[in-house]
């Protein structure tokens, strides 16, 4: 793990930790209903302030709690053309089997690659401080997956040229 | 010194618990629209009963003692009153609805007897209060409404002993006292510290959390002298209107979601920290004593527990590995939930959120042994007397540990 990795994702442990303290709240809007306020934000004084952090410019993690349920979500590093297509098609490919990772958000809020949804509902089946490893373990495994993709991809060129152009070496 | 009773009464979590006078049976509902009633066997506790008749999940559950009525709340905007009467076909004793006409449209989301038994307050997400009392000619409980200083969801609710005050807790930031005295109810109480007259809806005080939390919880000492209220910005405040003087204690730790009071000078709070944490103080100022729950010497006993679920002991580190390859397709990687070399269990007694704390044992303001439940669908019985100081290292140090 990098130095600037290591408070970075401290930094997010602990707000995690610390906004994952949800509650049931049925909607005061309407009647009946049941939803992640902070999805219908609907009610101002059941919302908290959003936090931003950041490791650099590139990367970084929005949380934004509510009395019921929070919204994580994070920027993946990508340096060039090839990072930004890999990480598109590796988050495309998590936000449409959504259902299997429990957590995760169908779309990415804006500005953002990839969102996590977790409410009250999670937090009582689950284990909290399994929910914040689990999204620990994501940001850590993430960029390492994403570079290990590109190296492969890089060496898949190289070879595929290298066979290529044998042919005009004879 | 014994241990606290651990039982374990469902897998998923308990919203609300509610024992009768003598604590033989205790009424929970298990996050569902149902009310379940256990019965104590031994050291067991076994599913009697089942109450159904909200269509939503049950927010909470009172049980009068000397009544031996039960009422509940739901979200879907109703309120049963319970009572034990015989079938007419059988003869058998079952649990009879009553219809409460409630006149509120969001969720009902907390409920409590009052002291003498004959009125209850219905807390909602209608920013509003509704305190019901017994109509005999229509055989139903009809209510009045406090509606007018309120400005959001009310989460709780608690009653001054002279049977008319109210203390509510809500998500607007405040914790209000107002009184809920209805004429064909009420004797005119006496003067108290809260005020003198106190017509229907009178405001008797209102505080806002330190920094602009939603209360939780709030809660009258045994004498009614002094209301306590925790709120999300982990604080708890201590306030006497006679004084007039508050005092507030800041935590380190996570959001408090329930408090009860032991004696006239100290309280039992509990919340998203999985263990109960005592309050003492007086007039003069109120700090942090300690825990119920001694992390250290859980951690010993692990899980050994007596009533600790075989799920549980099934929920570890490697468990949850397969389980991922097994249902998600995954061994490692990113989506690998199971960290290494990671406990699973918390080294505290509820592995969850605390959602309740209620007396157990003892009169108000001497009580004994008080009972928790909480999100991990345990049932604790606590000794208010066996508190583990917050050392040198401090709870905060504890709570880091926690956290792994």
């Amino acid at each position: 793990m990098s130095n600037t990795l290591r408070p970075y994702l401290a930094a997010v442990r602990s707000t995690l930790t610390a906004a994952l303290t949800l509650e049931d709240f049925a909607s005061q809007v309407v009647e009946r209903h049941n939803k992640p306020e902070v999805e219908v934000a609907q009610s101002k004084e059941v919302l908290l302030n959003p936090l931003t952090i950041s490791r650099n410019e590139n990367e970084r993690v929005l949380i934004e709690p509510s009395v019921n349920s929070i919204r994580l979500s994070i920027r993946i590093k990508q340096a060039d053309e090839i990072e930004q297509q890999l990480c598109h098609k590796f988050t495309r490919f998590m936000m449409q089997r959504a259902e299997s990772f429990v957590v995760l958000r169908r779309k990415p809020v804006k500005g953002y690659d990839i969102s996590f949804l977790i409410t009250n509902n999670h937090t009582d089946s689950m284990l909290k401080h399994k929910i914040v490893d689990f999204i620990i373990q994501f940001m850590e495994e993430v960029d390492k997956e994403i570079s290990e993709m590109k190296l492969s991809l890089n060496a898949r060129a190289r070879v595929v040229a290298e066979s290529y152009l044998a042919a005009f070496n004879s | 010194m014994s241990p606290p009773e651990v039982y374990s009464l469902a897998q998923t979590s308990i919203t609300s618990h509610a024992f009768n006078a003598d604590r033989s049976e205790v009424a929970v509902s298990l996050n569902t629209k149902d009310v379940t009633i256990f019965a104590r066997e031994g050291h067991e506790w076994k599913a009697t009963e089942t109450l159904s008749e909200h269509d939503k999940i049950i927010t909470s559950i009172d049980w009068a003692p000397n009544s031996n009525r039960i009422v509940t709340s739901s979200q879907d905007r109703n309120a049963y009153v319970w009572q034990l009467s015989p079938d007419p076909q059988t003869g058998r004793m079952i649990w009879k609805p009553t219809l409460v006409l409630l006149r509120i449209n969001r969720a009902a989301t907390h409920v409590r007897w009052s002291p003498n038994e004959d009125k209850f307050a219905v807390a909602s997400g209608a920013r509003a209060i509704a305190i019901c009392s017994f109509d005999p000619e229509g055989d139903w409980w009809v209510s009045r409404l406090l509606k007018k200083p309120i400005r959001s969801t009310v989460l709780s609710v608690d009653w001054h002993p002279n049977n008319v005050l109210l203390a509510a807790g809500s998500a607007d930031m405040k914790a209000r006292v107002l009184s809920a005295y209805i004429k064909d109810v009420d004797k005119k109480p006496s003067p108290t510290v809260w005020g003198e007259k106190l017509p229907f809806n009178t405001i008797c005080g209102e505080y806002t959390s330190p920094t602009g939390g939603w209360v939780h919880a709030v809660g009258f000492s045994p004498s009614g002298d002094a209301l306590a209220f925790a709120s999300h910005d982990s604080c708890i405040t201590v306030v006497y209107p006679g004084g007039p003087a508050a005092f507030t204690i800041k935590l380190t730790s996570l959001p408090l979601l329930t408090l009860t009071w032991t004696t006239e000078n100290s309280l039992v709070a509990a919340g998203h920290d999985c263990q109960p944490i005592v309050f003492s103080g007086s007039e003069g100022g109120w700090e942090l004593t300690g825990s119920l729950d001694d992390p250290h010497s859980n951690k010993s006993s692990g899980g050994s527990r007596p009533g600790a679920p075989a799920a549980g002991r099934l929920n570890s580190a490697a468990f949850n590995t397969f389980r991922n390859a097994d249902s998600r397709g995954i061994s490692s990687g990113p989506g690998s939930a199971a960290a290494p070399a990671t406990e699973s269990e918390l080294f505290t007694v509820h592995q969850n959120t605390i959602t309740s704390v209620r007396l157990y044992a003892g009169v108000p303001g001497n009580v004994t042994q008080v009972s928790t439940s909480g999100a991990d669908g345990k049932l604790v019985v606590w000794d208010v007397n066996q508190v583990t100081p917050a050392s040198a290292t401090g709870l905060a140090g504890k709570m880091a540990g926690l956290r792994i």
